[in-house]
């Protein structure tokens, strides 16, 4: 009789009630958010530079990592990394500018500028790192450090090639990941690594309990998302970063750095990046390779915005986290065919009707 | 990672440097970078202490990286074979790298020494002989101890892969002779970052115990996403969980958590009884001192063991015949089949013809996380 019992409890219970959907609905949409984080950064990166930055999840993991090895108390190996590409940055640009002008005092100009920043920000980690800190103020530095890395990444890998063809700029792309994941496991071990929550609260709406996470993942989301907009529509700057994803030639006529673009677009990707790593730090256990899967459904969300629709690529992130979060529902073996078939006939139609103009 | 994999290959190289015919050969394949190289670098350490000869004869070491990659573990185990005529080949430390390079030892007629619990089907594990303790022997013990709580039903959350597929294959098996069922199973992966869909379906179905089927510290999340939905039930970890990452990344959630382990890594608390403790003591000891105090692990100790059943084998087959010879392979699988009872810091291995498996039912020991800390049970 208890048998019975229990297996119609059962059936009742994994129907779908409202209060499942509804938690399903929250996870999906946290998850969502993140994605989107992610799909506004490919885009963004794609429009103006036209690199297929495949390495953007590799600074999600860079920035939960690098916050986590700061809680031990250690200096997180980020900064070394940071160093050492910071002096490979300032040394192209001392040869580059030795090669135009011939004047030694502007060559070295031009690398102490690349160098001041990423020497600064290292020089702050490696004096704060031993004083355990607050929370807050190590992830301000867990940002500044992979932010930092934006640019650098830009002009040891990217810029002596900003007139190549996308194909080229996404092969050095892959291997830009492979390094950096590669690197990853260097400075941060095989072992995965779980941060505190930034906001411990709970929230009970109905049969949902809201994590002050979950909160600030929404507000951290949206956010970002509202200043991207207005940045672009709004500032002189932005808009002229979107001329240059308009046309690179015309820009430059018109007295816009493309190389200056380029490096101020990968830190935003950067910044991006790590903030969304803050962000689901703590809500999973994040490995040094952990960044790809992410990056790369951000990547998904932003190809079915066609790599030029900001809104798109969120509403195609959101759909993603659903899916994912439905698809693990019910079929949880199959949750990633589930979310990786489901795009197909989108990414169809989408590169049948959607009459986007080839690159010149 | 290239520089890790070339390092480490120089190292041996030149360790091994001026290595005459005679030596004896053995090639590793470990998942030193990749997803499971969380268990292959301990091993890769550990691998570092082996004594520099056995029964007189020079031991000539091969590791190469796989990156928990089956096409790579392949192309490892080929290149053993035919390029360095290794006499014994060991490897992987993930199972779905191990399961492929199996089908190289066998037509290469050497022997595969796993160091994962690769489950293969009947008649291809003829040269193939695992290290870890088959997931039947460790379900045995959960089960034992399962049954003695008086559980009745259990929730499984496993890895979509191997490991997960054959724990709730030999689980399963295991339960159903106790009168216990699984009566929910979900699936995640070691990348997902969120599992709550699953809790929600297992924590519905209302299971006594929860059985997750995940490693290192990779285990925690999903038994936090089980506690956040509320799961009063005890929650049970297999041996790959069975590492402190466990308790540093989960906490206070993993509080409580019931963990079947090998006997290595708990040397120090196993009863008199356990034939294991000297052994499992001795490995502890070389290895802290080597690597700092708490640096033990589970895959170091399949590593230390791999010596001591060296140790045993070689002899045996030296006197049939010489190494690098077709019949010197022959001899070394011979002589694992026949070497008889043989303590291990892991338990206590019989290897015979019909059963490459090895471990006796002796060998599984069941831990609960008391004060983030481990007590045998």
């Amino acid at each position: 009789m208890a048998r019975v019992g229990r297996s119609f409890s059962l059936e009742r219970t994994l129907s779908m009630d409202l209060s499942i959907v509804s938690i399903l609905m929250l996870d999906g949409i946290t998850n969502g958010a993140v994605y989107a984080l992610l799909g506004l950064a490919t885009v963004l990166v794609f429009s103006v530079t036209r690199v297929i930055f495949i390495p953007q999840g590799e600074f999600v993991a860079y920035g939960a990592l690098t916050l986590a090895i700061f809680r031990t108390g250690q200096v997180p190996g980020t900064v070394w990394l940071l160093l050492i590409m910071a002096v490979l940055a300032a040394a192209m640009d001392v040869r580059l500018s030795w090669l135009h002008t011939r004047q030694a005092s502007r060559a070295v100009k031009a690398g102490l500028m690349t160098l001041a920043i990423p020497v600064v920000v290292s020089g702050l980690s490696i004096w704060a790192a031993p004083h355990d800190l607050p929370l807050l103020v190590q992830a301000l530095l867990t940002v500044a450090i992979v932010t930092a890395f934006g640019p650098l990444v830009y002009r040891v890998a990217y810029q002596s090639l900003a007139d190549a063809s996308s194909l080229v700029l996404l092969i050095v792309s892959v291997g830009v990941h492979f390094a950096m994941t590669g690197l990853g496991l260097l400075f941060f071990g095989a072992e995965g690594f779980r941060n505190p929550a930034f906001w411990d609260e709970r929230f009970s709406v109905g049969p949902l309990s809201i994590s002050g996470q979950a909160m600030i993942i929404f507000g951290v989301s949206l956010a970002l998302i509202v200043l991207l907009w207005q940045f672009f529509n709004r500032t002189l700057y932005g808009k002229a970063l979107q001329a240059t994803a308009v046309n690179r030639l015309g820009a430059r006529l018109m007295g816009i750095s493309t190389h200056g673009a380029g490096q101020t677009t990968f830190a935003m990707a950067a910044l991006i990046g790590a903030l969304s790593g803050l962000l689901i730090g703590p809500t999973t256990t994040v490995f040094y390779d952990s960044g790809f899967l992410i990056g790369l459904k951000g990547f998904v969300a932003a190809v079915m915005g066609g790599l030029h629709s900001y809104p798109l690529a969120a509403v195609g992130a959101l759909f993603v986290g659903l899916v994912e979060a439905f698809g693990s529902f019910w079929a949880s073996a199959f949750k990633e065919v589930i979310v990786f078939t489901l795009v197909l006939p989108i990414l169809l139609w989408r590169s049948v009707a959607g009459g986007h103009s080839e690159e010149h | 990672m290239k520089t890790v994999k070339t390092l480490i290959a120089t190292a041996v190289t030149a360790l091994a440097a001026g290595t005459a015919l005679a030596d004896i050969t053995v090639g590793i394949s470990l998942p030193l970078t990749g997803p499971a190289s969380g268990l292959g670098i301990p091993m890769g350490n550990q691998i570092k202490l082996w004594p520099t000869s056995i029964a007189g004869e020079k031991l000539h070491v091969i590791v190469l990286d796989d990156a928990t990659d089956p096409t790579n573990g392949v192309k490892n185990a080929k290149r053993f074979v035919t390029d360095d005529k290794a006499d014994i080949i060991m490897g992987s430390a993930a199972t779905p790298v191990a399961i492929p390079m199996a089908g190289v030892a066998a037509e290469a007629e050497t022997v595969q020494l796993a160091f994962s619990p690769a489950s293969l089907p009947p008649g291809k594990d003829g040269w193939t002989f695992r290290l870890p303790q088959s997931n039947g022997v460790m379900a045995h013990a959960m089960v034992g101890l399962m049954k003695k709580q008086g559980i009745k039903t259990v929730g499984f959350l496993g890895y979509t892969d191997a490991y997960g597929e054959s724990w709730l294959k030999d689980f399963t098996a295991e339960a159903d002779k106790n009168g216990i069922k699984v009566i929910a199973t979900e699936r995640f992966a070691r990348s997902d970052t969120s599992v709550t869909a699953q809790a929600l379906k297992l924590v519905a179905a209302n299971p006594d115990a929860m059985l997750l089927v995940a490693s290192g510290s990779g285990a925690a999340m999903p038994h936090m996403a089980v506690v956040d939905r509320g799961f009063k039930g005890k929650i049970f970890q297999t041996h790959a969980a069975a590492t402190r990452d466990l308790m540093r990344v989960g906490g206070k959630a993993v509080e409580g958590a019931y963990v079947v382990s090998g006997p290595a890594v708990i040397a120090e608390q196993l009863p008199d009884s356990h034939p294991s403790k000297a052994t499992a003591i001795q490995f502890v000891q070389q290895y802290e001192k080597a690597y700092g105090a708490g640096s033990r692990n589970q895959f170091a100790g399949h590593g230390y063991d791999a010596v001591l059943v060296l140790e045993k084998i070689v002899p045996m087959a030296l006197k049939k015949a010489k190494p690098g010879t077709k019949e010197f392979r022959a001899a070394l699988r011979d002589a694992l089949e026949t070497m008889g009872r043989t303590v291990v810091s892991h338990g206590v291995l019989n290897w015979t013809k019909d059963d490459h498996w090895g471990f006796t039912n002796e060998t599984g020991v069941m831990l609960k996380v008391v004060n983030g800390d481990w007590k045998v049970e």
